[in-house]
């Protein structure tokens, strides 16, 4: 991923999130389903009402493509001690919601991730013969190790290098922003506090700033 | 008198307030409190931050996680209503597509406007900055100097409360004893950059936020707000306690149902609709000021957005608040025999001159503040520290390459969209996935830091909007057409901004090799992007050379005032905000002396 993109991703953090570009499979997949049409949750929508995806427009992915998504997901960010993995999160249903959304960017996400997908059914079949979702373990894996080594531009991996990426960051995007995500990666805000008393005196004494502590 | 449509917006007002932001709020608010009778139209639907506001919902309560879209830029929680860079039905053009050359224009149609999210950021001018032509030769004067708005300054941050310190730091004004309330503490990123900073000779000190970090003083504000006014005191005081102080969590930016930071909608209109002077018109598009035989304005002609049927609304005075552009517009558009090239345009400086802030960005990965203990840093939901223009003396002395200066604002700590730590540089490329990604992803957490400029832009010929001759809004109002350049003093501020952070986060302890360029002109953020667009009707001492006098009165019309932004003829890199709303207060003050004493 581009360096300065990313520092862009994180600057956004007050404005949503940031979308990554990705350059697509074109030519590798059978062109994915038009994209969702409609006007989306247009410019004043409810706030305070509840909301899952699929409720201000139509979802994608079928039972086989559902089942390829959570298998990649939980890959990229699987189940350990801490925290579970990404499909029992939801994340599925966020990627689905995202690739379906009806504006310009989703649009362009909607392409690679549908590709990719593809793509990477295609690959399995050739090369363990059986689709992504009937691999074995060890066969996800190697496919995904190809997929996130860099690969030069123009090459024949390049696409699905790019694939990769922005799924991963699908991932993280669903991930990391639910609160059992936000919990396992130390976010401890958005909780009501009487005061606040700035870093803990630990922290600011290890970093030697107890002397720019005036306020 | 409260919310009103067409057929009750009948009364013989005082004052027709169009806009109801930082502007249209502060001066309604001012002069109802003062007696007057006020009618404020908004072209926007009415908002209630106590119902509306998302407060604790995280971002997977939103759609598409609470990232941008055309229809709401800043997110789904944003607190903006039919609003961004582009409004749909209500098109404006730019006359060149060159890259450096557009401008974009923000805007939200809601009650409150855009203060319902800005970033609360309240910085006052300092002496220099109404005199930046007597001190480096460029731009203009203003009429008024910092002592004729220092007292609205304090009344103001007293009003809304805004938390800081005085410093005493050259043209970086402290406010009276008791004036400001208590900042925030620090977070751990903060004072990092306060200690790494000092090495480079940079200053960082508490910012200045409209956010109560504790509750306002409803005893004694009142009473040194509104002497002599035991009604307006009550008012304020009863109001007041209707604040909260900040539990610090939550993002301002989508408002605040417990009202601990201001909003036109939570701390100038509900005082104001308490005395009974204020009557409100939502959904209603002004098009024009009307004016009789004389030239004198009689009142405002709008749309009704629910029917699209034009009404007029009658008053002894009008104040354009709409926002710097959409200002101008309404004046080029209120075309008459009087005044063919519209009201207060006999200067043909209406439009011209518009300015927004100088942006830029830089930032990275520090090591050493990975793997920090767990702490909520949502604080008071923006900057806690910032730094104030420091190279005064440097730049007078032409030492730096461009003429004027800017302040730093910053991004620090754990903050609620936390992924980033998994995608951002340091991240193992950010090609990794799996549990290392997972380990990385709580290491890195709150461990990027990014600087962000805020500098002057000097007006320039260049830099000006205009009506669309072929162009009209769904409405069929004629828009505006912009247009727009930045000099070499902005380009080069930019490149200085991008070398300053770099050098900075070095010192913090960024390992990265990555540099910005060297070319500011491609770091410079689009025209409009900022949202701190000013200028367009100008004042100044002379009607050849300005659209309003020093009470931002214009030279025209003696009834027609110009309360908001485009009054400004420079912009300080001090965010504008606290600056329109002293200026605000002044102008209704001028306002309800000339109604006293008969001249309007």
């Amino acid at each position: 991923m581009d360096r300065r993109l990313a520092i862009k991703w994180m600057l956004a953090a007050g404005a949503g999130v940031a979308l990554l570009r990705a350059r697509g499979l074109g030519g590798a997949a059978p062109a994915p389903s038009a994209p969702a049409r409609g006007p989306g949750y247009g410019s004043d929508p409810d706030l305070m009402k509840p909301y899952k995806p699929g409720d201000y427009w139509d979802l994608t992915f079928t039972d086989p493509l559902r089942r390829e998504v959570a298998i990649l997901s939980d890959i990229v960010i699987p189940e350990d001690a801490a925290s579970p993995s990404a499909s029992s999160l939801g994340v599925t249903d966020f990627i689905d919601e995202w690739v379906s959304a009806p504006y310009p960017d989703n649009a362009r996400d909607r392409k690679v991730v549908l590709e990719g997908l593809a793509w990477l059914d295609g690959e399995s079949q050739r090369r363990f013969g059986t689709p992504f979702a009937g691999a074995a373990a060890a066969q996800c894996h190697a496919l995904c190790e190809d997929m996130a080594r860099a690969a030069p531009e123009g090459s024949a991996m390049a696409p699905a290098h790019a694939f990769f990426l922005l799924f991963r960051d699908l991932v993280v995007t669903g991930y990391y922003t639910t609160p059992v995500g936000m919990k396992d990666i130390g976010y401890a805000g958005n909780l009501p506090l009487a005061r606040f008393d700035g870093p803990p005196a630990e922290l600011v004494a290890r970093l030697g700033l107890t002397d720019e502590v005036r306020w | 008198m409260a919310f009103v449509d067409p057929d009750t917006a009948k009364g013989r007002y005082d004052v027709i307030v169009v806009g109801s932001g930082a502007a249209g709020g502060q001066a309604a608010y001012t002069l109802t409190m003062e007696g007057a009778r006020v009618l404020m139209l908004e072209a926007g639907r009415n908002y209630d931050s106590r119902t509306e506001t998302p407060m604790f919902k995280t971002l997977d309560q939103a759609p598409l996680r609470d990232s941008g879209t055309p229809g709401k830029p800043f997110g789904f929680f944003d607190a903006t209503i039919d609003g961004g860079w582009s409004v749909p039905g209500e098109p404006y053009t730019n006359a060149s597509t060159e890259r450096g050359r557009e401008f974009k224009w923000w805007r939200a149609r809601m009650l409150g406007g855009r203060t319902n999210h800005w970033g609360r950021i309240s910085l006052r001018n300092g002496p220099y900055d109404f005199k930046p032509r007597s001190r480096d030769g460029l731009g203009f004067d203003w009429p008024i100097s910092y002592g004729d708005l220092a007292p609205y300054y304090d009344r103001v941050e007293m009003l809304i409360g805004v938390y800081g310190t005085n410093e005493g730091l050259e043209n970086t004004p402290n406010s009276p004893q008791g004036v400001l309330l208590p900042p925030p503490k620090a977070r751990i990123g903060e004072l990092l950059a306060r200690q790494r900073g000092r090495g480079l000779g940079i200053p960082v000190i508490p910012a200045h936020r409209a956010v109560l970090s504790r509750a306002l003083d409803h005893k004694s504000v009142p009473a040194r707000l509104h002497p002599g006014n035991l009604k307006a005191q009550r008012i304020l005081a009863e109001d007041m306690q209707g604040r909260a102080a900040c539990f610090w969590a939550t993002p301002c930016g989508r408002g605040c149902a417990i009202r601990a930071n201001y909003q036109s909608t939570t701390v100038h209109i509900p005082p104001a609709l308490a005395t009974g002077n204020l009557d409100i018109l939502p959904n209603a598009m002004a098009r024009e000021v009307t004016v009789d035989a004389s030239g004198k304005a009689t009142g405002v002609s709008y749309i009704d957005k629910r029917t699209g049927f034009e009404h007029r609304v009658t008053g002894r005075v009008v104040v354009l608040a709409a926002g710097a552009c959409e200002s101008a517009r309404l004046l080029l558009n209120s075309k008459s025999t009087v005044f063919p090239a519209g009201l207060g345009n006999s200067s043909g400086l209406v439009g011209k001159y518009i300015m927004d802030t100088v942006g830029a960005s830089w930032g990275g990965q520090i090591p050493l503040l990975e793997s920090t203990p767990p702490h909520s840093e949502d604080g008071a939901g923006g900057d806690h520290c910032y730094t104030p223009w420091w190279l005064y003396k440097e730049q007078l002395a032409g030492k730096l390459g461009f003429a004027r200066g800017y302040h730093v604002e910053f991004t620090t700590g754990r903050q609620m969209w936390a992924g980033y730590s998994a995608m951002a540089e340091g991240a193992g490329g950010s090609t990794s996935y799996g549990l290392r990604l997972k380990e990385e992803a709580r290491r890195y957490h709150g461990s990027y830091v990014s600087f962000t400029g805020r500098g002057e832009m000097i007006p320039n010929e260049d830099s000006y909007c205009e009506i669309d001759p072929g162009v009209t809004d769904k409405w069929g109002i004629p828009v505006l057409r912009f247009n727009w350049k930045w000099s070499d003093h902005e380009t080069r501020q930019v490149a200085h901004m991008q070398r300053t952070f770099a050098d900075w986060i070095a010192a913090m302890g960024c390992t990265s090799a990555n540099r910005p360029g060297a070319d500011g002109s491609k770091a410079i953020e689009p025209g409009g992007s900022i949202i701190h667009e000013v200028g367009g009707a100008i004042m100044g001492a002379k009607a050849s050379a300005s659209v309003t006098n020093s009470w931002s009165q214009t030279w025209d019309a003696k009834n027609v005032f110009v309360a908001d932004g485009a009054v400004f003829a420079s912009n300080a890199d001090k965010n504008p905000t606290l600056t329109i709303m002293a200026l605000a207060w002044r102008t209704a003050d001028r306002i309800l002396g000339e109604l006293r004493r008969g001249n309007l």
